[in-house]
């Protein structure tokens, strides 16, 4: 299907925005032409659903214009027919040529969905590359912070702001949270993008393809220092990478909860910084809300609560859950500031948000009925797809 | 910059001070000056010209549907041009930004600029419009004397004015929210917006709401019990069916909005925890609470305008509406699935696959009815006989301009798709695709059909066509070029811009503006040389475009009453029916019409509430008690109010028949 949706396009990008070709030769249409493979994939879907519907649109705009001219009242030669207002067979051609485009649209909206959702392992770096089931994706911690980015890297042991380097043709995983409000996280080369909430924690997947200089931002308004909260992205060869995280540790900085706390601040432009060494734990005490000294961590206080709570007595026991409104933006504290939690039990299977990601599956099965499993010779391929009969559904 | 601390509170003004008064602000203090000069020159025109008499007793405390229809246009057309001030802003600001440029707003004013828009120009501009349409006409098409009930009518409009000022006085004492038009949490919540902006939104959506969803309650029973003898419901003219359906959505959802609303004002008033990031509360909660309202409301927007769409394109074809049926069903269809689908404005929240596809598909299955309506149009062209009025023009560069929007739309619900285009310009090209090609137009399509009605006299066609002529290439040149920024990954509410090479589209969008202005501006000159050649422009005939709905079969402008004789309906056009069939005016054997009376109590309880808003804005909390008890007094006062109602006499009702029975004559009709 991957390969299905990256070939049957190549005529589709051709026709769909070919009036437009001329005026946007200068311009450089990222997320049409990204440079990492999920990215190229929503790419390529909106451009075979444009082309979908431009089947329904395009001789509705050309009937517009047709019949507003000549049904003009100026052309007496046209037919009048004050009265006709009903055709059965008009009605259901009216009905049942939208039906179809969707059913065809809605087919593969279903399937790309479950393909590309971006909780979903990567089972290929590139068309045709699959990726070894003993292949570990890099792991990259992402936290959005009044305004500016925080990437944390758990294997290597480093963390940077503003600045994330990514090997290329290597799958990576992104465990995405933030501190204070919601924001997107988003590199329109690599791939779609995902909410950063705080006191949650959202995934993403994504390879590049080839090695560059990115931008990546935040795609949801956060505040004052929005417009600002970018960031470079290089993709690096594995040797360049390599280089790359020993010159980071060789900087020296750590960040540990106390660095956090005060980078956690509000500040705007904020340019690239890199921390030789992060405190492990750092990231599930900020997706728990406990790297402030003295809060309960929420799965702490979910244990509690899964025990059953701890009755009357755990309101008293309770110190300080409260986190907004002592919240890194120095706003004073709410009214009912004094609230009152202490730890009191953890739970080990709680202690981790990162819960693990299922298997990345056989995508076979989902390639749907009369389609060629990935097994079937390219030069096949090819050939069905050229033949009209056997045209996959989405084309 | 810093984010300003909480103010102080204080017993007697609660945050209120003169350091509210936004003096260091320029642009802000420019704008006061002319808008205190432009409102006392009026107030000054008002008194020298003696008009608060008639003003009070005809206008503000009038409960004809048809006055009030009008309030609300001229309410929508005011806070149009303060929200398209703001889009002017915007567009400035974004075409100036680059290299290193900070243009000319800081962040705390653009982003007021930005929410402001968006809530003006859906709560205060689109709702006043379609609720002044729907106000007017729907009782006329229906052969009714008034709405089911008049006085909640004059409430609604004043409720609606009351929010929409608490909105603009924002403007200059203290500030509006800047969160973005539907206000997420936990950036609207407290702890990250302390001021006053958000309780500003709040309080201001919510007055407007009291508004809103009386008038729907009012439409939805006047369409269910009013309707003339002989109208079924599969007799009801298309825009009274599509006015229903969005009156039926306007109950159900508008609720929605003031629940969600109202938490988040406990949230900020009482320290509760519905929507903060602690304690249990979930923002994504209110997210999915605000779009489960948010998105019934873009199809209140557009369905009443479907309506004037088909009204359109059948009388100016001269042909009989194509598909009346599949027409009604699709607008049920459109009423139904619209509750389906809001979580497709929040793919990129992290839902499953399975889940996100769902929505991804109900979202098409939308643009089934929604096409089917499209060809149901062009077949009522097809063998027509068109004349290109400009309601006409207007429907066919709806049809251009909507097909594209409705495209993207599409696009944006395949969830891959949106991973990519979410928040994008391409997201915003695509609504303002929709709302201007299918609601404004349609708007303007409405004003120009049914002005003559309204008024007795034509709209001049030389500035309407101007206007026309700037408005929809200005739009094309405005938006198209976001839909390529979108598409080179530019995301939406950005400020400034390191990237040299966007520039030019912002420029060309810019300019678009730049082109939309004078197609305003020439809509404005339109009226105004209309309203000055009045007398060459006039229709006395009450049917100046062959309708063929019972509005058209009155006097324009209607008289009070409406109908003399309430009409028997037998067909479903049916003033083209009564045509045919030589239908003849009654002149005789009139009879007393019986009328609800004027009242002050709805600006009066709507003042009061204003009032109280402000108070609750400011924490002022001896005044918000004070009004609140005015508004349960004069309520209960309001209920010993035994002047309800009077009878028109016959005599005057003779008198005026004949006097339109001269007028007939005398132009030989």
């Amino acid at each position: 299907m991957p390969e299905m949706l990256h070939r049957s396009t190549a005529r589709f990008r051709l026709l769909a925005p070919l009036g437009l070709l001329p005026l946007l030769a200068g311009c450089n249409m990222v997320v049409l032409d990204p440079a990492g493979d999920v990215a190229r994939q929503q790419g390529n879907l909106i451009l075979i659903s444009t082309g979908l519907m431009l089947l329904i649109i395009v001789p509705v705009m050309i009937l517009t214009v047709v019949f507003a001219w000549r049904y003009r009242a100026a052309n007496r030669q046209a037919t009048y027919k004050p009265d006709w207002d009903h055709s059965t067979q008009l009605e259901l051609v009216i009905w049942a040529a939208p039906l179809l485009i969707i059913i065809c649209l809605g087919a593969l909206t279903w399937v790309a969905t479950h393909l590309l959702d971006p909780y979903r392992p990567l089972a290929r770096t590139a068309p045709g590359q699959a990726i070894a089931a003993e292949v570990r994706p890099v792991e990259v911690q992402v936290v959005a912070l009044d305004w500016k980015w925080l990437f944390i890297y758990p294997d290597q042991g480093i963390a940077t702001v503003n600045e994330l380097a990514l090997p290329a043709h290597r799958p990576v995983r992104f465990r995405i949270s933030a501190s204070s409000v919601m924001n997107s996280f988003y590199i329109p080369a690599l791939a779609g993008q995902i909410y950063a909430m705080p006191g949650m924690e959202t995934k993403l997947h994504g390879v590049f393809n080839q090695t560059g200089q990115y931008t990546g931002f935040s795609a949801n308004y956060s505040g004052w220092g929005f417009s600002d909260m970018r960031f470079a992205v290089k993709s690096l060869s594995d040797a360049d990478f390599a280089k790359w995280v020993a010159a980071t540790k060789a900087g020296g900085g750590t960040l540990d909860r106390t660095a956090y706390l005060k980078l956690e601040k509000p500040s705007e432009k904020v340019p690239a910084q890199r921390f030789a060494a992060v405190e492990p734990q750092l990231f599930d005490a900020i997706v728990n809300m406990c790297v402030e000294p003295g809060k309960m961590c929420m799965h702490d206080m979910m244990s509690i609560d899964a025990a059953g709570g701890a009755g009357i007595a755990g309101i008293h026991n309770v110190r300080r859950l409260s986190y907004d409104k002592y919240a890194a933006r120095g706003t004073e504290p709410g009214y009912w500031g004094q609230r009152y939690v202490g730890a009191l039990c953890s739970s080990p299977l709680m202690a981790s948000a990162d819960i693990p990601d299922a298997a990345p599956v056989d995508l076979a099965p989902l390639t749907g009925a009369g389609l060629p499993s990935p097994e079937t010779p390219a030069a096949a391929v090819t050939a069905m797809i050229r033949r009209p009969a056997a045209a996959s559904p989405q084309s | 910059m810093t984010p300003q601390p909480a103010p102080e509170t204080g017993p007697l003004l609660g945050k209120l001070s003169l350091d509210a008064l936004p003096l260091h602000e320029p642009i802000l203090v420019v704008t006061f000056i002319v808008v205190a000069l432009g409102g006392l020159a009026v107030l000054w025109a008002i008194t020298r010209y003696r008009l608060w008499g008639y003003l009070w007793k005809e206008w503000f405390t009038t409960v004809d549907h048809k006055r009030i229809g009008i309030m609300y246009m001229i309410l929508g057309l005011i806070m149009f041009l303060r929200g398209f001030s703001d889009a002017i802003m915007m567009r400035l600001q974004q075409a100036m930004a680059f290299g290193g440029s900070e243009g000319y707003l800081p962040a705390h004013h653009y982003d007021q600029v930005f929410t402001a828009h968006g809530v003006i120009m859906i709560f205060f501009v689109a709702m006043p419009f379609i609720t002044g349409l729907m106000n007017y006409i729907v009782p006329l098409q229906i052969g009714a004397r008034d709405v089911s009930f008049p006085f909640l009518n004059n409430f609604s409009f004043w409720m609606t004015t009351a929010g929409a000022a608490l909105c603009m006085i924002s403007l200059f004492v203290g500030e509006f929210a800047q969160t973005g038009w539907l206000a997420y949490p936990p950036l609207s919540g407290l702890a990250y917006s302390p001021n006053v902006g958000v309780d500003y939104y709040i309080w201001s959506l919510q007055i407007a709401g009291v508004g809103t969803t009386l008038s729907g309650i009012n439409m939805v029973v006047t369409m269910l019990k009013l309707r003339a003898p002989g109208m079924g419901l599969m007799k009801m003219p298309v825009f009274t069916w599509t006015s229903l359906c969005a009156n039926i959505l306007i109950v159900a959802t508008f609720p929605v909005l003031t629940a969600t609303l109202a938490l988040l004002s406990l949230d900020r008033y009482v320290g509760t925890n519905f929507f903060t990031n602690d304690f249990g509360g979930s923002p994504m909660m209110y997210v999915n609470l605000i779009w489960i309202w948010g998105h019934p409301e873009v199809y209140i927007l557009i369905l009443p305008l479907f309506g004037v769409f088909s009204e359109v394109t059948s009388t100016f074809s001269g042909k009989k509406l194509f598909g009346y049926t599949s027409m009604v069903y699709a607008t049920i269809c459109i009423t139904i699935l619209s509750y389906l689908v809001w979580l497709h404005h929040f793919f990129t929240m992290g839902s499953g696959a399975s889940v996100n596809s769902f929505f991804g598909i109900t979202t098409m299955v939308i643009s089934i009815p929604t096409g089917a309506k499209l060809f149901n149009w062009l077949f009522t062209m097809y063998r027509g006989r068109i004349r290109f009025e400009l309601p006409m023009m207007w429907t066919v560069a709806f049809m251009l301009t909507f097909v594209v929007g409705g495209m993207t739309g599409v696009l944006l619900a395949v969830p891959p798709a949106d991973f990519v285009l979410h928040n994008s310009l391409f997201l915003v090209a695509h609504f303002h695709n929709v709302i201007i090609g299918g609601v404004l137009f349609g708007l303007f399509a409405a004003i120009n059909y049914w002005w003559p009605k309204a008024f007795g006299f034509r709209l001049d066609p030389f500035w309407g066509k101007v206007s026309f002529w700037c408005w929809v290439p200005g739009f094309w040149l405005a938006f198209m070029p976001l839909y390529i920024l979108g598409l080179m990954g530019v995301t939406r509410r950005m400020r400034v811009f390191d990237d040299p090479s966007l520039q030019i589209w912002f420029v060309v969008a810019g300019f678009g503006a730049a082109v939309i202005a004078v197609g305003i501006a020439a809509m404005l000159i339109q009226f105004a040389v209309s309203i000055w050649r009045r007398d060459q422009l006039r229709d006395e005939t009450g049917d100046p475009w062959e309708g063929r709905t019972l509005e058209w079969a009155t006097s324009s402008p209607p008289p009070d009453y409406n109908f003399a004789f309430t009409p028997v309906i037998h067909d479903l056009d049916a003033w083209h029916d009564m045509k045919r069939r030589g239908h003849g005016r009654p002149v005789t054997g009139f009879r007393d019409i019986h009328m609800p009376s004027n009242t002050g109590a709805g600006v009066i309880l709507a003042g009061i509430s204003l009032v109280m808003g402000f108070a609750l804005v400011w924490h002022i909390w001896w005044l918000v008690g004070v009004s609140f008890a005015a508004l349960i007094g004069v309520a209960i006062a309001h209920t010993f109010n035994y002047k309800r109602d009077f009878d028109i006499p016959a005599a005057t009702v003779a008198a005026v028949e004949d006097a339109r029975t001269r007028r007939l004559a005398a132009t030989g009709a």
